[in-house]
């Protein structure tokens, strides 16, 4: 995985302490280390070179903070530019004042556009909207069958017919009409910005129904091509805005920043799982830090809120005060921390984690075989678990089906789960150890 | 943020360093399970009788389609031509041609420098003499490796495809069954996916189309046993391909992986299963293809590479990272609808195409 930029920039930086200003040469020396992590992450060369150059305007010269070092004074530059290169203006769909609101997806094969098509409309009935679904993507076999599949899960309604897709476009028109949706969205073929033909027939799709927003569907994995789809699309049918979507991998996602830049549209909207409603308003100042490998504290958060709930945390609060955190408690927490997310990602999105913790693959198997050693414990030796001696950690062991090994490394790992729990409560930041061998 | 939440933060990431330390234990279990191990699939072994050899050459299929893309190549290499001297501008635009092509800054700073040697060495003072010499870099890391499709000797021959969502796996199994069938291979599809709606429908349409068999199971259904029955009626129909299309699925979720580890031992019950482990990779796809093709290989054991959709313009050029550092050959590249346009890879077309 990648080192934080900060990481990068510590060499560079070493040299620098103590002085109130960076040099032009410094600041084209870490000009150089960003351009690599920008390029890591995807962003087209071109776009890079142009994000560079203003970010050496701004850094040129520019005072450094007394509490920054140059190297965060850089980075904050740089995230800062990139949040406004992502953000700009605000993201939301426009909505026709004489319904129905009529919604285009386009784009490359494969990048999503069916499924996206399916959350939108999700996040639309959300929203109280009444939503139809258009499979106007007639090409792919099963298509129009998959996109009724997910309509039916979320009860929202499929429209198609097997004649041509700008037929189908026209007709779903009608049909909203007629069934009183107010939201058209319209799940396009899925084609090469090269292929001349089902351009066409996009734009032709585009002129009979002319839509309120026309959007991109691009996969946060695209490479370099992703600056040459938007330019095309762009220019075929005049894009209105993007939704990035399967964000939930490890892609560092620098195909936002060549869209954006190309496009010079809001990115509304990002896919970020497997589920329907996996499905969530683009922020900029997460996909910022994500580029540059920064962690992502907010998304870390915001996943906390949803899956703890407000009572169980309060009460962990009291105990963790009180010092008392015991192999129950830990066990709560586990199952708490497990409906977040893949563990892998969690981590990820932690920032200042040692590298080596990062790196580490992580095994949720382990997790796994814990939870069984705990479970196979009476309540007494959860709360005390000194009272385990031979016996009794013979018969954990069967129970969970591990060894005493397992158990003895179990309890000795969780006794430093419980020290720093301690130095939690004292309001110490303990230092995170790095998993051993 | 409230401070009731910013404990619970703390707790949920201190449940997670525990975790952490968990793992020195189950990292280092899990050497000691690849140690002991079988090694996965049978290393490549060249053309004997019985692993008899599925990819009949094709036309150089690549090239042609490449024209389309000349203009967007030349756009990086065009100030090479007409110049006099090797200076920097010429370094820079080589390099930006491979960065564009998404070969990657760690790869391509490793082929300047061999380059930079070469040139040397050469003694080459045209820059677009420099094109040629790195054509033939490229052509070097990749030759001498067996790049076939392998089938078992007798009983079915079993070949998974994976890889993330969107990639082109059910297309791939469509047009490599087709070529199978032609081959005098009787093919029989198995859709473990059961999880995308309605992506054993598409098998279906496409089985229906080639001439292949297929094998499903409800949505929903574990496509583990989905495998078991595919591979069951091919032996019970004296043999054939069986062509496995998996759910496409993040790499980095933990819990899909394991899923489809096992169905990789469903596979593996019938000895010498499976013979193939294709990971389908969208050339679209930038660095993020080196982690996949990472994750993929350590969970199942990939023996090859099919990259899809190089009828664009996108070049694939993470491919080169994932065959050097990894080990994984490219085995086929996909350059159109048709099924004879799922072709052989071919190093020295593939670096000509990096930049034509």
């Amino acid at each position: 995985m990648f080192d934080a930029l900060a990481d990068r920039f510590d060499g560079i930086f070493k040299r620098l302490r103590g002085r109130g200003r960076l040099s032009d040469k410094d600041v084209d020396e870490v000009a150089r280390e960003i351009r690599v992590a920008l390029l890591e992450a995807d962003v087209n060369v071109t776009v890079v070179k142009s994000f560079i150059n203003r970010v050496k305007e701004r850094a040129r010269g520019a005072e450094v903070a007394k509490s920054l070092s140059p190297a965060q004074q850089v980075i904050k530059i740089v995230h800062e530019e990139l949040v406004t290169t992502l953000g700009g203006e605000t993201g939301k769909l426009a909505m026709s004042s004489k319904p129905p609101t009529v919604v285009m997806l386009a784009g490359l094969q494969g990048s999503g556009k069916t499924t996206a098509a399916g959350k939108l409309a999700r996040h639309l009935v959300a929203d109280g909207r009444k939503p139809l679904l258009v499979a106007a993507d007639l090409q792919r076999p099963a298509a129009v069958e998959q996109l009724r599949v997910l309509g039916q899960r979320i009860d929202v309604p499929v429209f198609s017919e097997p004649t041509d897709p700008v037929k189908v476009a026209r007709a779903a028109l009608k049909e909203a009409d007629r069934t009183g949706r107010n939201v058209v969205i319209l799940d396009t073929a899925g084609r090469l910005q090269i292929d001349d033909e089902l351009m066409g027939e996009l734009r032709r799709i585009r002129a009979k129904v002319e839509p309120d927003d026309t959007l991109l569907v691009v996969d946060a994995m695209t490479g370099q091509e992703a600056v040459n789809v938007a330019e095309a699309f762009d220019e075929a049918v005049g894009l209105d805005g993007v939704i990035l979507t399967k964000i939930d991998g490890d892609a560092r996602g620098g195909a936002a920043l060549s869209v954006k830049e190309v496009v010079g549209k809001p990115i509304l909207f990002a896919g970020t799982g497997e589920k329907l409603d996996d499905f969530e308003p683009f922020h900029p100042d997460r996909m910022a830090s994500r580029i540059l490998g920064m962690g992502d504290m907010l998304t870390l958060i915001e996943k906390a809120e949803a899956a703890f709930d407000e009572e169980e945390a309060a009460k962990a609060e009291k105990k963790l005060r009180k010092g008392q955190f015991t192999l129950e408690d830990f066990l709560d927490q586990m199952q708490q921390v497990r409906k977040m997310g893949p563990l892998q990602n969690l981590v990820g999105m932690m920032p200042g984690l040692p590298k080596e913790a990062r790196d580490a693959e992580l095994d949720e198997s382990q997790l796994g075989r814990i939870e069984a050693i705990i479970r196979s414990m009476t309540p007494e030796e959860r709360r005390n678990p000194t009272v385990i001696n031979g016996s009794r950690r013979l018969r954990i062991a069967r129970g969970s089906g591990t060894s005493t090994q397992d158990v003895n490394g179990m309890l000795k790992q969780f006794k430093m789960v419980q020290q720093m729990m301690r130095s939690v409560a004292k309001g110490k930041m303990p230092r995170l150890p790095v998993p051993g061998r | 943020m409230s401070p009731t939440l910013a404990a619970v933060l703390l707790i949920g990431i201190f449940v997670l360093a525990a975790a952490l330390i968990w793992l020195g234990l189950g990292l280092s279990r899990r050497a000691q399970r690849l140690e002991e191990a079988p090694p996965p699939p049978e290393p490549a072994e060249p053309a004997e009788p019985g692993g008899d050899v599925a990819a009949p050459p094709g036309p150089p299929r690549l090239r042609d389609r490449m024209g389309k893309t000349r203009a967007a190549l030349s756009r990086s290499l065009g100030a090479l031509t007409g110049r006099r001297t090797i200076d920097d501008e010429a370094w820079d635009s080589i390099e930006e041609a491979l960065l564009v092509a998404d070969v990657g800054v760690t790869t391509t700073s490793r082929l300047l420098d061999e380059l930079r040697a070469r040139a040397a060495t050469a003694r080459v003072d045209d820059p677009e003499q420099l094109v040629t010499l790195l054509r033939q870099e490229i052509v070097d890391d990749l030759s001498g490796i067996d790049r076939s499709l392998h089938h078992a000797p007798d009983g079915p021959t079993v070949w998974l495809f994976v890889g993330v969502n969107g990639t082109g796996k059910t297309t791939t199994i469509a047009k490599l069954a087709q070529r199978e069938i032609e081959g005098g291979h009787a093919a029989l599809m198995a859709a473990a996916d059961t999880f995308r709606a309605a992506a054993a429908d598409q098998l279906t349409h496409w089985a229906e189309r080639v001439g292949a068999d297929v094998v499903r199971g409800q949505e929903g259904a574990d496509p583990g046993s989905v495998v078991f029955d595919a591979v069951d009626a091919a032996g019970g129909r004296g043999a054939g391909v069986v062509l496995v299309d998996t759910a496409g699925r993040m790499h980095t979720k933990v819990n899909l992986m394991e899923e489809l580890k096992k169905i990789r031992r469903i596979a593996e019950r019938t000895p010498g299963a499976p013979q193939e482990v294709l990971l389908v990779i969208d050339s679209t796809t930038g660095q993020n293809g080196l982690a996949q093709a990472r994750q993929f290989a350590e969970a199942v054991g990939v023996t090859g590479v099919v990259l899809t959709k190089l009828d664009g313009t996108a070049k694939g050029g993470v491919v080169l990272a994932i065959e050097v550092d990894l080990g994984i050959p490219v085995k086929l590249i996909g350059v159109g609808e048709a099924a004879e346009d799922l072709v052989p890879f071919d190093p020295a077309e593939f670096a000509a195409a990096l930049f034509a």
